[in-house]
């Protein structure tokens, strides 16, 4: 019999759904369901009573509603009242559109939780389930509050019933995910341990999942699992598949049992008792052995399972990475697999043989593969096995292999997905730097590259082209002579322009002598791609002719002339207009000492990592990726790189040579470089040579302002833009198409001093420009705002400067706000922007040592100092652009108070008039959850509140 | 963990949905739409995992599928999971619904969504599996309906003993 008889369905559901199926249009659709809707609603509302089956009814109706994409707001109320039902199939029908609708924001939680409660409480093992079900599905934190404690509890009980246990274990280590925080350990933890011994495999599979999990947050609370884990697995692995009865699936013995021990396995080292090793290897060889022998089915689900636990066991193989037998045993069975015909097989083998790659035992085995690499590159029709291909190549190149490699992946290229090509790139950038013994190797990949995928190399590689061609002086020659040549191709990329014009800008002198290449010719040619540029690179081209004219004083006129005519000193761009007029400017009044100073070769860049791996981890996710130090890498997946942390976290560093050329590619990568920077850079040209008119000292303030704006989107409305100001000080804090108003501040105890720069950048003219601030009734109390006068015209693309002086009374949370007003032809402009005076902004960094840190915490410890957010991580999670937002935050950073080196812990003092405040802060992140746990303590509990909300809100 | 379980037919239409991990309606519809253009557009034969669509968590996240007639499974897990495992649940997952529906095909799914959230949640829980053995699966979806059909026929005693008075 089956179990759904299909008569014993709702009628009034199936005509509807009838209904919906038999709709002509989408239009009809959404029709029939606005009736149904109505007529469901006009049901709940009704005087009349309803059933449980016609509440059920109508649930099923709404959750199909719900599934086709339609919004359902109502009906959680009926469906909470179902909970309550003492009906099994009321109780069920409403658990479910729990779990399908509420999400875990809603209001209705306390409702649901006291349904649970006595769920939970009933003994009916049914009840139970639908409650524990409820939880793990939902898994909000109100949920987690009320019943973290409780599951425990039943997992361990020893009357609980096996479906419960299983139940409860999952339920529990779904809290533990989303509320880590609020699952207490305790005796419980050595009880779960033993469930491993369970006699039902269905509760000893929960229990291994559970304990994975919690294995990898405290290691070593669960080091006990080990040995049951290892004894479990060999009685499965050596057991007659009979034994296990339905747990053996198409002849294999429970296999995800198997799989969930092998995993729990890799969370620890190999085991140091001799011979729970030795079991373990032997587990491990039978099921390697397994492999070798015939298929006891020809259905691919036997197959299937049976490599479901090789691959988890080679997975364990290459954690352990300390058997060199087996490594090479694993390495040829992954072998094997690579010619396989199932592509899942192919698939999953290239993939773990890329984590092979790593280990020093196997690395030479795995490279043995390389020919059969390389064709399922070029063979295979399926994308992601492809992608896995190129992950492989990339993980398995060193010296020896680099430039069989690096060509492949190039011919690929021309061939390659859309989907993947950015990242080729990528690879092929960073090997082909990595192991260049021969840079001249090095610029022709680079520019091939940039010859068959230029639209993929982004900003920083071709930056880092420059990079190295600038350091290395054996190779400046050959690059010169090799972008000469690949300029000559009448159609190339624009990225080979960028890279043309800058290596011919420095060191065009180097092939000037052969006349195939003289200086002429060579600005000739540089100068015949100009009209098809964009205006960053004709900015770029621009700075190359400049220097051009210091390089080769012969080709001055013509370049001069260039300058001079009107598509230049006249272009609409204001920036390719600047540059023009005073790139001529100068050309003409500085002596050629001068010209030779301010145009001299540009200095080698400091030496640090490149930019493109941080970006290519950064596309990637650390997970995966094959290290690129030669040293070993934790399989489990935690690659941390400090370095690349560095290359997000630093500010631009502006130096003068790096300000006359403008367009130098910056070693960190920030990838509007060149937007940002071709609005300020002209300015600082005119002040440090002052050979133009004198600039006022408002403009040069207002270069530094935004030379550590990296980010500057003009688009955006005021208000993104002040998040940004918690952890900072200067910066763009408004910018529409009239008006651009940049802030350059500075605190001192409970005093401020904040610069606002305001920019017309119109053609016009503002008039009667005022400014105010105004604050709210609290706020007037609490923060002083003194103005001082403003100019009430600003000139056409002028700035104005305003300083204004602040004064923190008392501890407030509200935000001033700066009203401006201006007439601009002839229409009056109002503009409200919030002010980034923020609390935290009157921070004192405080060191302090260990022991004065914990005697302070504890004397802070009533409830309502504390206060404690748990949050989700909005942007990457990086330990040095973390550090470098909670030293903006204001506060010290205490190294070694916290025992976990990950955690941060930080004080400071909130100067007010009246009062000082000191303040403790711990922040935890779990790059695993990517969820960060902040906690502050300061003596005063709106303090805590507000620096709380700021502080969460910056990652 | 597992994030997300989606059934769609060819069309792209969703036949079951169920998020592990709370996203609000219009996203929840969009990865049903990008999961179903990934998964569609490949070929009968190649592999049976792919990178995961932006909206989902790109390619920390992967989906694994299998493509029975007219219908998708596709689950949407992260790296903790074994892909061959999870190919395995899901072939367990369309034979219990095959013996729970008798030759189980699009139409059952559709006038039976209640019940196909019942077996699934005999299998998955809160993005966990609970259970791989069909015929303890199969056991507790039995004794479901068993409980379902005398709380039927007891409400059905009741009416009829209405209608008598």
């Amino acid at each position: 019999m089956p179990a759904v008889s299909k008569g014993d369905g709702m009628r009034g559901l199936a005509v509807f759904i009838s209904d919906i199926r038999n709709c002509k249009s989408k239009e009809a659709e959404v029709k029939r369901i606005n009736k149904e809707l109505a007529n469901i609603r006009s049901k709940f509302k009704g005087d009349k009573a309803l059933d449980g089956y016609s509440k059920k009814k109508y649930v099923c109706k709404l959750l199909f509603i719900f599934l086709l994409g339609h919004d359902i707001d109502f009906g959680h109320m009926e469906a909470v009242n179902l909970l309550s039902s003492n009906k099994y199939t009321e109780k069920q029908i409403g658990y479910l559109f729990i779990s399908v609708l509420v999400n875990s924001n809603s209001e209705l939680i306390r409702l649901i939780n006291n349904a649970i409660k006595n769920d939970l409480a009933s003994r009916n093992p049914t009840f139970m389930n639908l409650a524990l079900h409820c939880i793990a599905n939902v898994g909000s934190r109100e949920m987690a509050e009320a019943f973290a404690s409780d599951i425990p509890r039943i997992l361990v009980a020893g009357d609980t019933m096996d479906s419960v246990k299983q139940s409860a274990a999952l339920c529990l280590l779904r809290l533990n995910r989303t509320s880590p925080d609020l699952v207490p350990m305790g005796e419980w933890t050595a009880r779960v341990v033993h469930l491993l011994n369970d006699q039902h495999l269905g509760v000893v599979t929960a229990a291994t999942s559970l304990i994975t999990t919690l294995a990898q947050k405290s290691p070593d609370d669960f080091k006990t699992s080990v040995s049951l884990a290892v004894a479990r697995l060999s009685r499965i692995v050596t057991s007659a598949s009979i034994d296990l009865q339905d747990y053996t699936y198409y002849f294999v013995a429970a296999p995800w049992l198997s799989v969930k021990l092998l995993r729990l396995l890799q969370c620890y080292p190999p085991p140091e008792d001799a011979s729970l090793r030795s079991r373990l290897t032997e587990c491990l060889e039978t099921i390697l052995n397994k492999a070798q022998e015939p298929p006891k089915s020809k259905k691919v689900q036997h197959s299937n399972a049976k490599n479901a636990v090789l691959f988890e066991a080679i997975a364990l193989i290459i954690h352990h990475d300390s058997e060199p037998n087996l490594l090479v045993r694993a390495c040829n069975q992954l072998g094997q697999f690579l010619q396989h015909r199932e592509t899942n097989l192919r698939y999953l083998a290239l993939e773990s043989m890329c984590t092979l790659a790593s280990s020093e035992f196997s690395h030479e085995a795995v490279k043995t593969h390389i020919e059969t690499v390389i064709s399922a590159l070029k063979t295979e029709r399926d994308v992601s096995v492809r992608q896995r291909a190129v992950d492989l190549l990339y993980a398995m190149c060193d010296r020896s292999n680099s430039k069989q490699i690096v060509a492949e992946m190039l011919s690929y290229l021309e061939t390659a997905d859309y989907s993947i090509r950015e990242e080729i790139v990528l690879k092929v950038a960073i090997l082909a730097e990595k192991y260049a013994v021969d840079y001249t190797w090095y610029v022709d990949t680079i520019l091939n590259l940039i010859r068959i995928a230029g639209d993929y190399v982004s900003e920083e590689v071709w930056y880092r082209v420059i990079q190295i061609v600038i350091n290395r002086d054996d190779v400046q020659g050959y690059a010169a002579k090799t972008v000469f040549e690949a300029l000559q191709a009448p159609a190339c990329h624009e990225n080979l322009v960028k890279v043309g014009g800058y290596i011919l800008g420095e060191f065009g002198n180097l092939i000037a002598g052969d006349p195939r290449s003289s200086p002429l010719v060579q600005f000739n040619l540089l100068h015949s791609k100009f009209h098809l540029c964009s205006v960053p690179t004709r900015a770029l081209l621009l700075s190359a002719y400049i220097k051009f004219i210091n390089l080769f004083p012969e080709v001055k006129g013509t370049i001069q002339d260039v300058l001079r005519s009107d598509s230049q000193l006249r272009n609409a761009d204001v920036e390719l207009q600047q540059r023009a007029v005073e790139y001529l400017r100068l050309s003409c009044i500085a002596s050629t000492d001068i010209l030779a100073t301010v145009l001299e070769e540009m200095p080698p860049f400091p030496e640090r990592e490149s930019s493109i791996l941080a970006k290519l981890k950064k596309k990637k996710g650390s997970s995966k990726l094959p290290d690129m130090d030669d040293s070993r890498k934790n399989v489990n997946g935690n690659t941390e790189h400090a370095e690349d942390a560095e290359v997000a976290s630093k500010t631009p560093q502006f130096l003068l040579e790096e300000l006359i050329s403008t367009d130098r590619p910056h070693p960190s990568s920030s990838a509007t470089m060149l937007p940002t920077r071709t609005m300020v850079p002209s300015h600082t040209f005119t002040d440090n040579l002052n050979v133009n008119s004198a600039p006022s000292s408002g403009a040069s303030l207002l270069v530094d302002v935004f030379s550590d704006f990296s980010s500057a989107a003009p688009t955006e409305s005021s208000d993104e833009h002040f998040p940004r100001f918690v952890c900072k000080n200067n910066g763009v804090i408004y910018e529409n198409q009239l008006l651009q108003i940049g802030l350059k501040s500075e605190y001192r105890q409970n005093l401020g001093r904040m610069y606002v720069f305001y920019g017309n950048k119109t053609s016009t003219q503002f008039q009667s420009f005022s400014t105010s601030v105004s604050s709210n009734d609290v706020l007037c109390s609490q923060l002083n705002v003194q103005e001082k006068p403003v100019d009430p015209l600003i000139e056409a693309g002028a700035q104005v400067q305003q300083i204004l002086n602040i004064e923190c009374v008392s501890d407030f949370s509200d935000t001033p706000v700066l009203n401006i007003q201006f007439r601009y032809g002839g229409t009056l402009q109002n503009i409200a922007v919030k002010l980034p005076v923020m609390l935290n902004k009157f921070f004192q960094p405080t060191e302090m040592m260990s022991q004065d840190f914990f005697q302070r915490w504890k004397q802070l410890g009533a409830p309502q100092q504390e206060v404690q957010k748990i949050f989700k991580a909005k942007n990457q999670m990086d330990t040095d652009v973390t550090k470098a937002k909670l030293l903006g935050f204001g506060v010290a950073l205490l190294d070694g108070v916290d025992p976990n080196p990950a955690n941060f812990v930080g004080a400071g003092i909130i100067h007010t008039k009246t009062t000082q405040v000191g303040c403790l802060l711990r922040l935890e992140p779990n790059a695993q959850a990517q969820m960060y746990r902040l906690t502050l303590r300061t003596s005063k509990e709106s303090v805590s509140q507000r620096l709380c909300e700021l502080l969460s809100e910056q990652f | 963990m597992i994030k997300a379980i989606l059934i769609f037919n060819n069309h792209g239409k969703p036949r079951l949905s169920k998020f592990y991990e709370h996203y609000n309606e219009d996203t929840e519809q969009q990865i049903i739409r990008e999961t179903f253009h990934l998964v569609s557009k490949r070929d009968e034969n190649v592999c049976n995992f792919l990178e995961g669509g932006l909206l989902i968590g790109g390619s920390d996240y992967k989906l694994i599928y299998r493509h029975y007639a007219t219908l998708y499974f596709v689950f949407c897990v992260d790296s903790s999971e074994s892909e061959l495992g999870i190919l395995d649940l899901i072939q367990v997952f369309v034979e219990t619904l095959d013996k729970c529906f008798e030759n189980v095909c699009e139409l059952d799914l559709i006038f039976h969504v209640d019940k196909v959230h019942h077996i699934l949640a005999e299998m998955v829980m809160g993005g966990m599996v609970l259970e791989t053995n069909m015929n303890e699966i199969i056991t507790q979806v039995d004794a479901q309906n068993k409980m379902e059909k005398s709380e039927v026929s007891a409400s059905l005693k009741i009416c009829y003993l209405d209608q008598i008075q």
